[in-house]
C-alpha cells in the first residue's frame, strides 16, 4: 500500500484556524450518598487539552479506551460543559455564547457518531432524520424545498434518493453511517467532529466511509476532527495527529512526524503494536509491550501521567509535569522529558 | 451536487454505490416503522392477541350496550322469586332480591370496566409526565420525583383505599377511581422513568441536542416514541388489575354502593350464600376473571409487540 506522505512543510501553515482549543478541562465528579451527595473525587476525563484546527485540515486524535477522546468530542459540541478552557470558532468564543448565537454556531460544527445503530432514531424515516436539522434551524431552509435537499444529500453520500421513506433498520451499518454523515452535512458546517465513525463497521465498509469523508472534505473544504483508537485509520485520513493519554495530549504533530518519527514513548509503544503487512520486516522492528493498565483517571500519577508504564521514567518524571512543547531537534510537540526519536521502532518505509 | 471525485489509488477502491441494498426488492410499498404500525404487524400473528381481543370486544360491548345482551331490566326485582336456580327464563337464576341475575351481571360490566379505564388513563397520564420529566432531566428533579414515588409506593393500596374511602359517605365510580389513581400510579411511573432513562443517553438524542433541539422537541420527537412501548403494554395489564382491585374494594365494603350494579357488589352480596346458592358467586367471578384475563393477555401481547428487542 502506498500512502501519499505529505511534504515535510505543513501544507496548512498559512490557513486560518477554524477551531482554537485552549486548556480544555472536564472533570466528572465522583459522588457518594443518595440524598445528600458529597463529592469524593473526580474523574479527570479531559485535563488541559489545547490545539487548533485549520481550514480544510483533518486532525486525528488517537488514544486507548478511556483516555478522554469522546469526552473531548462532546466538549467541542457543547454536549458537556467544560470546567475550564476555551473553544473559539473562527475567533468567536463558542463556550460562552447563548440562545440564537449558540444556534448559529451549532450549525457550523457538526458531529458524526460512532455507532450507526444507535445514532439514528429507529422510529423516524430517513427523510425525517436528515430533515431534522432544517426543522430545528428554519433559517437554513433550502430554496429547493426540504425534501429535494434531503434527496440531494442522500445522493451525495452515495445512497439511493428513492430510499427517503425507509427506516434505519432497513439499512446496513455502512449505509446507516452514510445517513449520519448526510445529517451532519445538511447545514453546510465548517467543522465535522467524527467520533470513531468507522469503529463499528466492517473493515471493507470502513474504507468506503473513509473515502466518502475524504471526498466530502475536498468538495466542501470541511475541517475534520477525527477521533479513533485505530492508528492506521487515523493515518489514512489525517493531516495532523494528536495522541491522547489519560486526558492529556502526549504528542501532537503532522501525520508524517508522528508516524515516522514519534518522540513520546507512548506513541512509540502504540506504533510498535501496529501489525506490519510485510512479513520480512516483522523481526527487524523492536516491539514495545507496555506493562499494566492505564492508571485510574480519578487518581492519575504525579508528574508525567505515563511514567508508571514508561521504561524511560526517571526522577524528574514523577516530580515535574512535562509540557507539550517542541523539544530540541524534534519538530512536533511532545509532552515527555526524555523525548527522543527511535529509529528501530518504525520500519524504514511503510 | 456535482459528482464526487474518486481517486483510484486507494486502500480499497470500492464504488460505494454498489454497497448491498438494505432490503431485497420484496417490499414494493415501504414498510412503516411507526410505533403502532410496527406493533400491529406482529400482533396480527399472535393467537393470544386474537383471543383477548375477541373477549374484550365482547365485554366492552356489554359495558356500552348492555341492552343488546338482555331484554330484562336488572332493576325489576320480585322478592317472590328470590334465589332461584338457573332456568330457561333466568339463565343465571335470580339473586336475593329476586332480580334477574343474568341481566345484573351484564349490567355490572359497565361500572367495573369504567373504573378500570378511568384509572388506567389517569395513571398513564401521570406516569408518562412524571417518568418523562424524571428520566430526562435526572439529577435533583429525578431525586425529588423518585423519592416521592417511593413514598406513595410504600403505602399498600388496599390500606390507603380503605382509609380514604371509609371517610367518604357516598362512593361512586368517580370516587373509587380517584382513590385508586392516587395510590396506584407509582409502579407505572417507575416503569416509564426506567424506559426513558434507557433512551435518554442514546446517540440519536445526543445528535438532536448537538443540532440545538430543546428539551420539549427532544422529548416529543425522540424520547416518547421510543419509550412508550412498555408503558402502553403495562397500562393494558393494569386495566385488568384495576378491575380486580375495584371488585376487591367493593367486596370489602368500601367500593361502590347500592343501588349501583357492579361485579364487586354482586360478589359481596353473594358471600353469605356461598354454600346454599353458589351460582350467585360463580357468575360474577367468571366475568371478573375473564375480563381481567383478557386485559392481561392483551397487555402482554402489546408489550411484546412494542418491545424493540423482539424485532426480527
Amino acid at each position: 500500500m502506498s500512502l501519499s506522505v505529505p511534504a515535510a512543510a505543513d501544507p496548512f501553515a498559512d490557513k486560518p484556524s477554524v477551531l482554537e482549543v485552549e486548556g480544555l478541562v472536564k472533570h466528572f465528579p465522583i459522588t457518594q450518598g443518595i440524598v445528600f451527595q458529597r463529592k469524593v473525587g473526580a474523574v479527570k476525563a479531559v485535563d488541559g487539552v489545547s490545539f487548533n484546527l485549520r481550514e480544510g485540515e483533518t486532525l486525528g486524535i488517537v488514544g486507548e479506551s478511556g483516555c478522554g477522546k469522546s469526552t473531548l468530542a462532546k466538549l467541542l459540541m457543547r454536549l458537556e460543559e467544560p470546567d475550564a478552557g476555551t473553544v473559539k470558532f473562527r475567533g468567536e468564543d463558542f463556550l460562552s455564547v447563548k440562545g440564537d448565537e449558540l444556534r448559529r454556531l451549532r450549525r457550523k460544527i457538526q458531529i458524526i457518531f460512532q455507532d450507526p445503530y444507535t445514532s439514528l432514531n429507529p422510529r423516524m424515516s430517513v427523510g425525517d432524520i436528515i430533515a431534522e436539522p432544517f426543522k430545528l434551524h428554519p433559517e437554513e431552509k433550502p430554496k429547493q424545498g426540504i425534501r429535494n435537499r434531503v434527496k440531494e444529500l442522500l445522493d451525495l453520500v452515495g445512497l439511493n434518493p428513492e430510499h427517503i421513506n425507509r427506516y434505519p433498520h432497513q439499512f446496513s451499518g455502512g449505509q446507516r453511517q452514510r445517513i449520519g454523515i448526510a445529517r451532519g452535512l445538511a447545514l453546510n458546517p465548517d467543522v465535522i467532529i467524527c467520533d470513531e465513525p468507522v469503529s463499528a463497521l466492517d473493515v471493507s465498509v470502513q474504507a468506503q466511509v473513509m473515502n466518502l469523508l475524504d471526498d466530502l472534505q475536498k468538495e466542501f473544504g470541511l475541517s475534520y476532527i477525527f477521533i479513533a483508537h485505530d492508528l492506521s485509520v487515523v493515518r489514512h485520513i489525517s493531516d495532523r495527529v494528536g495522541v491522547m493519554y489519560l486526558g492529556k495530549l502526549a504528542e501532537l504533530g503532522t501525520q508524517e512526524e508522528i508516524y515516522t518519527g514519534p518522540s513520546h514513548p507512548y506513541t512509540q509503544a502504540l506504533l510498535s503494536a501496529v501489525p506490519l503487512p510485510d512479513p520480512t520486516l516483522r523481526g527487524a522492528r523492536e516491539q514495545i509491550v507496555l506493562q499494566g493498565d492505564p492508571p485510574n483517571p480519578a487518581n492519575p500519577p504525579s508528574g508525567c501521567r505515563f511514567r508508571t508504564r514508561c521504561w524511560k521514567a526517571t526522577e524528574i518524571c514523577a516530580t515535574q509535569e512535562p509540557e507539550l512543547i517542541s523539544r530540541g531537534q524534534i519538530t512536533q510537540l511532545s509532552a515527555c522529558h526524555h523525548a527522543q526519536q527511535n529509529e528501530k521502532i518504525i520500519p524504514a518505509h511503510s | 451536487m456535482s459528482e464526487i471525485h474518486r481517486p483510484e489509488a486507494r486502500v480499497e477502491p470500492i464504488d460505494s454505490t454498489i454497497e448491498p441494498a438494505g432490503e431485497p426488492a420484496k417490499n414494493k410499498k415501504v414498510e412503516e416503522a411507526s410505533l403502532l404500525a410496527d406493533a400491529w404487524r406482529s400482533l396480527r400473528r399472535n393467537p393470544w392477541f386474537i383471543i383477548s381481543a375477541v373477549l374484550l370486544v365482547l365485554f366492552l360491548s356489554m359495558a356500552i350496550f348492555p341492552q343488546l345482551f338482555t331484554n330484562n331490566d336488572p332493576r325489576e326485582c320480585l322478592l317472590g322469586r328470590s334465589r332461584q336456580s338457573p332456568s330457561a327464563e333466568h339463565w343465571f337464576g335470580t339473586d336475593v332480591q329476586g332480580c334477574d341475575y343474568y341481566s345484573r351481571v351484564i349490567y355490572g360490566a359497565r361500572n367495573s370496566i369504567a373504573v378500570g379505564f378511568i384509572v388506567a388513563i389517569g395513571t398513564f397520564i401521570i406516569a408518562v409526565l412524571l417518568g418523562l420529566v424524571a428520566g430526562y432531566f435526572g439529577s435533583w428533579v429525578d431525586a425529588v420525583i423518585s423519592r416521592f414515588t417511593d413514598m406513595v409506593f410504600a403505602v399498600p393500596y388496599i390500606l390507603g383505599a380503605l382509609v380514604f374511602l371509609n371517610v367518604l359517605e357516598s362512593r361512586g365510580v368517580r370516587e373509587v377511581a380517584f382513590v385508586l389513581i392516587i395510590f396506584m400510579w407509582p409502579t407505572m411511573t417507575r416503569l416509564m422513568r426506567g424506559s426513558v432513562i434507557s433512551v435518554v443517553n442514546s446517540e440519536f438524542v445526543l445528535a438532536a441536542r448537538a443540532l440545538g433541539a430543546g428539551p420539549i422537541t427532544i422529548m416529543r420527537r425522540h424520547i416518547l416514541p421510543n419509550s412508550l412501548g412498555p408503558v402502553i403494554g403495562y397500562a393494558t395489564v393494569f386495566t385488568g388489575i384495576i378491575i380486580g382491585a375495584e371488585a376487591t374494594l367493593t367486596f370489602l365494603g368500601v367500593g361502590l354502593q347500592l343501588p349501583a350494579i357492579s361485579w364487586g357488589l354482586q360478589l359481596s352480596d353473594a358471600q353469605p350464600f356461598l354454600q346454599t346458592v353458589p351460582h350467585l358467586l360463580l357468575f360474577p367471578v367468571i366475568f371478573v376473571g375473564l375480563t381481567v384475563f383478557a386485559f392481561m393477555t392483551m397487555g402482554d401481547a402489546i408489550r411484546d409487540a412494542l418491545d424493540p428487542k423482539s424485532k426480527k
